[in-house]
């Protein structure tokens, strides 16, 4: 079921109308969003408006392109133009961007719908959706369950029928972890294949846009639409990355595929997850690849190493919400009162974790033996991943170590909710790909995702063995 | 200073640069445009803004590389310098720390040798008013922040510690002016405050190895301020040496008002700016083909310039630096030596050094406006070497010919000025004021030196007033000779 395709084919063609397709989405949304709460903002009028351009585009013969009439749901870390983009945060509260992200734009320009803002961990901090400053989103496959996060409301948004397609955010495995968790595909693309350009910056050496989607098909159409170069990022790669959708029908036949020791054996991967990965290996197998385990041993630093990078990072992008130019400001006698009063109201309590996190790990006398060790690890870790890369065309591990979890179940625990990303965050630091593909259920009926990682720029090898993982799963 | 002590001076310039638009965005670099209009999401720090590398300020600091020596690693990396303010839109200052664009430059003064330990790329902070309260900020009722400078592209350039005196540092900032507006990357007004410069200055006993502490002194805004504000704190160290007190690391303000620095308020816990690479951007590294067009760029730099000018005209070392100091002046003059027929390429030197160069300081002027042309001033030094004009009538022509569109010539011709140096009818105007003066005539012959002086001046000026002023002096002062033996 390639939900995007299938519409985009039928508007373009004039079988069905945007607006329709639209309306369909609204009913949905209408229906189930008060028990999911997967958006902050549900954006009906201005829907209607796109669908409707979308439909006189048609009518007078223009092709709207390829995600004609496709509703879309844009993770609320996106700026979009005149419409407010919260992070899930109170200090952004009142704050509309002067200007579209890039991704908003070519998602736009391509004829998509844009349904809504989603919620998310507050500025992209968490994995569960809890961390939001305008309440949880819960998964639409069991409701009494997270989504995880923290692109949470763009993966239950997915989940619902409320949008066949979203974007997210990975910085540690934002996309692929609520992907796994609430049985969509996730991709988090090689760092640098989608502009950041209008993401709220949260870690800028590990933040990537990406797409979730019912069907690796419409993943793969999404991805086609929002990768390439952009002036307006510097660390966006020059060159344009080659298309997936071409190659989805390729097979796996000859791939090399490598089962990440360090990852499948790790401590706290529950017995019904590894046996899917054991299965997805040998679907894979059975397709035609060749399957072995391979050892990585630098990954097992991952999660060290990206909780001194990421927070140290965000300690300084999270710095301009000071009061003073726009978003909350709480006055204080003082400029420096302000500020303080201002981050003190604004920010949620792990955000503030976070910024003091990284600003103890930046600080004068601690660099070296904190963030400076943190970067020998991100260095040891591509070197380890490349060595696996010589063996190997793709890895596979589990996206995310369990099932999703029951509301508020690690909400007062950091440490448990950092753990739900131990197998995404190597990609991150590495700056590869890596994509979360729905395979099977639990005893309970909950969705297993198993990740399939690739060096950079190898998205093509990844959408293969995904479609062949997909084929075998359903 | 007591002679038991020498200073130890090092300074830092930010110099912003003249590019038309700012460091990491597409907005007009600007002096003076209302407040807030020059702004973007990038340079106003909005939320998923990312900056982008203007490359002309690349090529800007290549070319300053390839004037002074510099070497240009292969790549150089920005960084975050963390802290708050309110005038900085992000928070944190796009800067380069451990591995700047530019290191290991020098530049010769009077045959010393200044090291220029590094220069790096950084972005400017937008402008704070505090109003009320006498414009400070603890006083003030609330202050207002213009963000067209934020992201203004500036240049650090640090000296090593080689400086010893203030006349040395004036010289040494003189001297980066005229590079850096020569190479066209700069204004470089420190009035205006396209150019700061902060000084790092210590003393030592005359001989010690080791540096004293150091304090850094801001707040100068001209050479002549720089001047003062050294040799005070250098005044102020040494006796406080003396007097057995402790030197304290800090930095101190200039005041120009009362000549002294005075000891900023310390502000807890400011020097920790946790720098880190910037990861918006890619590391810098300029090509091959960059780095080449850079040192075409570079064209003939003020000490080339004057040597020569020294060496081709016999002019005054002061004569050159003025020339060559002054906005313009040095290009006048050579074009004006160029347009030469008759006469000596120092006296055109001297008419610029003086009447021109008076004439717009009087004004304010720049001398692209001026009416004269180069060739204009070729003409006037040509009619004085011809003995048409006698200097002093040269300098009322000139005088309107700066003011006026007049050619030299044409100025002589309304005013009859041409001078008479015809010999016979100047030696008939000779004859005739000795006849009627037999008096004085014969009171020269017999006097002494002072009357002579005296009564010849006296017969001198009855032949200029005979002539109405246009007779050739030396030639009438030949004939003067000749009749009075």
């Amino acid at each position: 079921m390639s939900a995007a395709l299938e519409i985009a084919a039928d508007v373009r063609a004039g079988r069905r109308r945007a607006r329709d397709v639209l309306e369909e989405h609204l009913a949905r949304i209408d229906a189930s969003e008060p028990e999911i709460h997967a958006f902050n903002l549900v954006l009906a009028d201005e829907a209607r408006a796109a669908a409707d351009a979308v439909d006189a585009a048609v009518a007078a013969g223009d092709d709207p392109g390829p995600l004609a009439g496709v509703p879309i749901a844009l993770k609320d870390n996106l700026c979009t133009r005149g419409i407010p983009t919260t992070c899930s945060s109170r200090i952004l509260e009142g704050w509309r961007p002067p200007y579209d992200a890039t991704v908003v734009a070519r998602v736009a320009a391509a004829g998509a719908v844009a349904v809504g803002k989603t919620n998310l961990d507050e500025f992209a901090m968490g994995s569960s959706t809890e961390n939001s400053a305008y309440g949880a989103t819960r998964n639409p496959r069991d409701t009494s369950r997270v989504p995880g996060g923290s692109s949470g409301g763009s993966a239950a948004a997915v989940a619902a029928g409320f949008a066949p397609l979203s974007l997210g955010s990975d910085t540690g495995g934002s996309i692929r972890q609520p992907a796994a968790l609430c049985g969509t595909v996730g991709v988090k693309p090689t760092y640098g294949a989608v502009s950041r350009y209008g993401l709220v910056a949260f870690a800028s050496s590990l933040d990537q846009i990406g797409p979730f989607a019912g069907s690796v098909a419409d993943a793969a159409l999404l991805l086609d639409v929002i990768a390439g170069p952009d002036p307006l990022d510097s660390t966006s790669s020059p060159v344009a990355p080659a298309a997936v959708s071409p190659v989805l029908r390729d097979g796996v036949a000859g791939l090399r595929i490598g089962l990440i020791d360090e990852l499948v054996d790790a401590d706290g991967v529950a017995p019904e997850v590894r046996e899917a990965v054991d299965r997805a290996a040998a679907a894979l197998e059975a397709a035609g690849a060749t399957v072995e385990r391979v050892s990585v041993p630098s990954v097992v630093y991952g999660l060290s190493a990206y909780y001194l990078i990421a927070p140290a990072e965000a300690s300084s992008n999270l710095a301009r919400y000071d009061g003073v130019r726009y978003g909350l400001r709480v006055d204080g006698g003082d400029v420096a009162t302000m500020n303080a009063r201002t981050r003190d109201a604004g920010f949620g309590p792990e955000v503030k974790r976070r910024i003091m996190l990284g600003t103890y790990a930046l600080s004068a006398g601690y660099y070296d033996a904190y963030y400076g060790k943190a970067q020998k690890v991100r260095t040891l870790i591509m070197r380890d991943f490349a060595g696996a890369y010589e063996r190997f065309d793709a890895l596979l591990s589990p996206t995310s170590p369990t099932v999703a979890f029951e509301l508020g179940a690690k909400a007062d625990d950091p440490l448990a909710m950092y753990l739900s990303d131990i197998c995404t965050i190597p990609t991150n630091l590495a700056g590869h790909a890596a994509a979360s593909v729905p395979f099977g259920t639990d005893r309970d009926g909950l969705p297993v995702g198993v990740q399939v990682l690739v060096d950079a720029v190898q998205e093509p090898t990844m959408f293969r063995v995904m479609q062949a993982l997909e084929e075998a799963g359903s | 200073m007591s002679a038991d002590y020498e200073a130890v001076i090092g300074l830092e310039a930010h110099v912003e640069l003249a590019t038309v638009t700012k460091l990491f965005c597409g907005c007009l670099n600007e002096f003076g445009a209302e407040p807030n209009t020059n702004v973007c999401p990038v340079c106003l720090g909005l939320p998923g803004s990312l900056p982008v590398l203007n490359r002309t300020v690349v090529e800007y600091a290549l070319r300053f590389a390839a004037a002074l020596d510099f070497h240009v690693p292969e790549e150089s990396i920005f960084a975050r310098k963390n802290y708050f303010y309110p005038d900085m839109p992000k928070d944190y200052q796009i800067s380069q720390y451990e591995e700047p664009i530019l290191v290991d430059g020098q530049i010769e003064i009077d045959g010393v040798r200044i090291g220029i330990e590094r220069a790096h790329l950084e972005e400017d902070t937008g402008k704070t008013t505090h109003m009320g309260g006498g414009g400070r900020i603890h006083e003030a009722d609330y202050s207002l922040v213009d963000y067209n400078r934020a992201g203004v592209p500036l240049m650090e350039i640090v000296s090593r510690p080689d400086i010893r005196t203030a006349e040395q540092a004036r010289a040494y900032v003189s001297e980066l002016r005229g590079v850096l507006k020569t190479i066209g990357v700069s204004d470089v007004k420190m009035e205006e405050g396209s150019m700061r410069v902060d000084a790092n200055v210590s003393v030592r006993k005359v001989g010690a190895t080791e540096f004293g502490t150091k304090v850094e002194v801001k707040n100068m805004n001209s050479l002549r301020s720089l001047g003062r504000a050294i040799d005070f704190e250098i005044e102020r160290q040494v006796e406080a040496i003396e007097a057995g007190e402790r030197i304290v690391q800090e930095t101190r303000h200039w005041d120009e008002a009362d000549g002294r620095t005075h000891g900023m308020r310390t502000k807890e816990g400011s020097s920790d700016y946790r720098y880190f690479p910037e990861p918006d951007l890619v590391p810098l590294a300029p090509s091959a083909e960059m780095r080449t067009a850079a040192a075409g760029q570079v064209p003939e730099l003020p000490q080339a310039r004057r040597a020569r000018l020294i060496a081709e005209w016999g002019i005054a070392e002061t004569d050159a630096r003025v020339l060559v100091d002054v906005e313009g002046l040095a290009d006048f003059a050579e074009a004006a030596v160029a347009a030469l027929t008759d006469g000596a390429a120092r006296d055109v030197a001297n008419w610029c050094t003086g009447d021109v160069l008076g004439y717009l300081n009087e004004t304010g002027l720049s001398i692209e406006v001026l009416p004269l042309a180069p060739d204009g001033l070729a003409e006037l030094v040509g009619l004085v070497a011809a003995g048409t004009l006698s200097r002093n009538q040269a300098k009322d022509v000139l005088a309107e010919c700066l003011r006026e569109p007049k050619r030299p010539k044409q100025v002589v011709e309304e005013r009859g000025l041409e001078q008479v140096s015809d010999t016979g009818a100047l030696a008939a105007v000779v004859d005739e004021v000795l006849a009627a003066n037999a008096d004085a005539v014969d009171e020269y012959r017999a006097g002494d030196d002072k009357v002579k002086k005296k009564k010849r001046g006296f017969l001198m000026g009855e032949c200029m007033k005979a002539l109405k002023g246009q007779g050739n002096p030396q030639m009438l002062n030949q004939l003067l000779d000749e009749r009075l033996g």
